[in-house]
């Protein structure tokens, strides 16, 4: 006999209003001034980590979409991201499709894959979910070593990307732009895209439909909103958009291999989310910064205990900001209305 | 004669908004008190405060005790035993286990035995079922229960929220009985916040009226129950 | 035939390893509802514990009761310096936290003892069991502490006042609440307890896979499948997801060709997820009824 149990309902994630998710116009404009003229000023090596702090936060934002909208938990985005940047690879090298042109076949790949996952997933919630996930992410290493596919996959050797260099049109402009330079600026317009995208499907009837659903599920359904599709539909999405951000990292990085795809991967995904506030799309950016810089700072600071300084940095964050970047920019925000009045 | 819970200038909050506008009465030892209201006129919240499981100011003494900034098990401790509305039952344990619980933080583990017994022979249809899980229990058998886990902390007080809430008029009226003979015999004095006033002022000592926040108007329930006003709006005729 | 039964035998001998782990899966998830992600590491270093205490010339069981103290200590306390501060924060908050314990743990021990893998002895030796060569005794003996765990575990937590309390905390917290459980205690104690466990399954497992900074890895993940498919709140089920897990993971790296060690762990986490999707709560767990 099963026994019933009034359960409280806590939602995964603190509601988070509809206006809240994204930024006001003028902390826009200043954010994107910045990202357009730093890279002008700095070395080549410099670049290439933005850029590829550009395409985490692409990632991370993917699985803000997921958790922070719909209130689903994964820690399987390596797959899709993994999937992503094979995809645009084979493209590439087998085919010899145009690498911007992969991008599109990455995203609609994973949104696929997303949807079919998100499919058996939606009997699943939670830490059964979390563990679900956590398999595809365990299992897609392995999955790309198959000698089945070796011809395609390169196996475990993987496969190198070809460097796309900057359209000859600037260059006949009399404008010189490096390789990073000019993968730097097309990764910051593939950011803008989805960043765009994604605000407007939050505001968008899925995004409240979504929202609905992670806020109290049963109350969604009851009025009216299908939960199975939206559940699946964002599972697709932030699939479709992780698998961007991974064609985008293995045309930076102008390599794939299968071990560069593990569940650490899907970890520091995640991590990037609770640093940069769940829910708050801007926060991605915060959120990808410690996932690029914070393993850097903590081997700079000892190489010997570089995991318990990452740890520690770590737990600092959570403590002072237990809501992430986004506690911080309300704080930011309450001074300067404080600061207007005087 | 002293109060033994006193209650002064209570302010009570759900985030920004104010549920308590300074709220003042007493309980005198060995009384069976009444708090009236309509719903949201600010009875649970009441309860909740004094027991500290919401955020509010003011003062709130019992037996000369300060409760302000006490957690809500160390006020229970004191001997002060909240039956919350909903019950509070812990569903996926036995009748008994919840019983044992509800002495679970008593030194004076010996009687515990005898008070299980104790509250059979107040409650027998609780001995019946005194090995099934408490989730299967009906609505009335269940604030039985609640009632009785709240009597094994041995209190001195005890807080009910809505008794009758739910119940079918037949048992709210035994157990009403019961909470008389208690309140008699065991010398537990008595809060209960109710919505069906006719009975509980036929049962109480003194009561309160309480409305979106505020004490309306204070006396014994005689007074109350014979109140112009109370009749129109409470009694209903 | 003789194939599968023995195949079935070595897999409760691994099985009795993922029980043990489940076993403290449970204990922390009964005590803050939630899964534990530095569980494995904080067996790991009570394990070098225990090492170490016998490399300064403790017999094994004195250094087993040391360690097992030392383990409670060190649950209750990282709850409280860690855990408790956080205790209002959003439920991922608490997952990053794990994972910040995680590589902390794991970097301090790699530190403190390196990577290199050591040698720990059993206390019931490497023998045939039965003069069976598919069960050595000291599988035996881990299978016979898993089930006596399992006995102390259930009389703790059916027939004990403590126990009582820390099940009506982990059940109905405001409820617990109000018949005067200090709550936040109670989950320190599940922190402590677990602790323990996860000790004694990482003192068992040690001389399997040998003692190293990162040997816990695997055996957590399966550790987690045990539980999960024995339902999460049934310690009974645990023990025996744990020899399912173990006889299934087997039974599959030999019958279905193109498994080699690599494949083993997906298809094993796909299956055990193919019983979730069919049965959600496990197969002991309780069916909860979700209420607005």
């Amino acid at each position: 006999m099963s026994t019933v149990q009034d359960v409280s309902t806590a939602p995964v994630v603190a509601a988070v209003p509809k206006k809240a998710m994204a930024l006001g116009p003028l902390a826009s404009l200043i954010i994107l001034a910045l990202l357009i003229v730093t890279p002008l000023f700095v070395k080549n090596f410099i670049i290439f980590q933005m850029t590829m702090w550009l395409i985490y936060a692409i990632a991370v934002l993917a699985l803000n979409i997921l958790t922070g909208a719909s209130g689903q938990f994964s820690l399987g985005q390596s797959a899709f991201y993994a999937l992503g940047a094979y995809t645009s690879a084979i493209l590439m090298e087998h085919v010899g499709v145009n690498y911007a042109l992969t991008l599109p076949v990455a995203g609609l790949v994973c949104f696929i894959a997303g949807f079919l996952f998100g499919l058996p997933a939606l009997r699943l919630s939670g830490i059964y979910l979390a563990l679900a996930t956590f398999a595809l992410a365990v299992a897609m290493p392995q999955l790309l070593k198959l000698g089945v596919f070796e011809h395609w996959t390169g196996g475990v050797q993987g496969l190198v990307v070809t460097k796309p260099d900057a359209p000859e049109i600037l260059a006949s402009l009399g404008l010189k732009v490096s390789q990073d330079m000019w993968l730097y600026f097309f990764t910051l317009a593939v950011t803008i895209l989805i960043y765009i995208f994604s605000v407007n499907l939050l505001k968008s009837r899925s995004g409240r439909a979504m929202m609905a659903i992670r806020d109290n599920e049963i109350a969604a359904s009851a009025m009216g909103v299908d939960v199975s599709l939206y559940k699946t539909l964002a599972f697709g999405v932030s699939a479709g958009i992780t698998g961007v951000a991974g064609g985008l990292g293995a045309i930076a990085v102008q390599f794939v291999a299968p071990d560069g795809y593990t569940i650490q991967l899907a970890i520091a995904l995640f991590l990037g989310v609770v640093v940069g506030g769940v829910g708050w799309l801007p926060g991605s950016l915060a959120g990808a910064a410690f996932i690029v810089f914070v393993p850097n700072i903590a081997e700079h600071i000892s190489k010997g205990l570089s995991g318990a300084v990452f740890g520690v940095i770590l737990i600092i964050i959570i403590f002072l900001l237990p809501n992430g970047a986004r506690q911080l920019a309300y704080l930011a925000q309450g001074l300067i209305g404080k600061l207007r009045k005087h | 004669m002293t109060a033994m819970l006193h209650v002064k200038d209570l302010r009570a909050y759900y985030g920004q908004v104010q549920a308590l506008h300074g709220l003042e009465f007493e309980l005198q030892e060995g009384s069976l008190t009444t708090l009236l209201g309509a719903n949201g006129a600010g009875k649970t919240t009441t309860l909740r405060s004094i027991c500290n499981m919401i955020r509010s100011t003011g003062s709130i003494e019992f037996e000369g005790k300060k409760l302000d900034n006490k957690s809500t098990e160390s006020i229970v401790r004191l001997g002060i035993a909240h039956v919350p509305q909903g019950r509070g039952t812990f569903t996926t344990m036995t009748v008994e286990e919840n019983l044992q619980l509800g002495a679970i933080s008593r030194k004076d583990t010996k009687t515990i035995g005898d008070d299980i017994e104790r509250m059979y022979a107040h409650f027998p249809v609780l001995k019946q079922r005194h090995t099934q899980q408490a989730g299967t229990l009906s609505g009335g058998e269940q604030q039985m229960l609640a009632v009785a886990r709240a009597l094994m902390l041995r209190p001195r007080l005890m807080l009910l929220d809505e008794p009758s809430f739910g119940l079918a008029p037949l048992i709210v009226r035994d157990l009403f009985k019961i909470l008389g003979k208690i309140n008699r015999e065991d010398k537990v004095s008595i809060l209960v916040v109710e919505q069906n006033a006719q009975l509980a002022l036929e049962l109480a000592d003194k009561a309160y009226v309480i409305e979106t926040g505020r004490i309306v108007m204070s006396g014994t329930a005689d007074e109350i129950a014979n109140n112009e006003d109370v009749r129109k709006s409470y009694l209903g005729y | 035939m003789e194939l599968f039964t023995n195949q079935v035998l070595a897999g409760i001998a691994t099985g009795a390893i993922y029980a043990c782990m489940a076993l403290a899966v449970v204990m922390i998830y009964q005590a803050i509802d939630h899964l534990n992600f530095a569980q494995g590491e904080m067996a790991m270093f009570s394990t070098f514990i225990a090492w170490q205490l016998m490399q300064w010339g403790i017999p094994y069981w004195g250094a087993f009761a040391l360690t097992l103290i030392f383990s409670f200590v060190g649950g209750i306390v990282i709850e409280r310096a860690l855990f408790k501060p956080l205790a209002k924060a959003p439920v991922l908050t608490h997952v990053a936290g794990f994972i910040a314990l995680f590589a902390i743990i794991n970097s301090v021990a790699g530190l403190t003892w390196d990577f290199t893998i050591k040698q720990f002895p059993s206390p019931f030796g490497s023998s045939p069991f039965l003069g069976s060569q598919l069960i050595s005794t000291h599988q035996a003996g881990m299978i016979g502490v898993t089930l006596i765990l399992l006995v102390l575990l259930f009389i703790f937590f059916r027939y004990t006042r403590v126990g009582l309390a820390m099940r009506a905390a982990a059940t109905l917290p405001e409820s617990a609440r109000l018949v005067g459980i200090n709550t936040s205690w109670m989950i320190a104690l599940g922190w402590g307890m677990a602790a323990a466990i996860g000790s004694i399954a990482g003192m068992l497992i040690a001389p399997v896979v040998f003692l190293e900074p990162n040997m816990m890895g695997g055996v957590l993940i399966y550790g987690f499948a045990a539980a999960v498919v024995g339902g999460l709140t049934s310690p009974l089920g645990a023990v025996i997801g744990g020899f399912l897990v173990g006889v299934f993971e087997n039974l599959v790296g030999t019958y279905i060709p193109g498994v080699g060690n690599e494949l083993k762990l997906p298809i094993a986490l796909a299956l055990i997820i193919t019983v979730l999707v069919v049965k959600p709560n496990g197969l002991f767990g309780r069916t909860i009824v979700k209420r607005v």
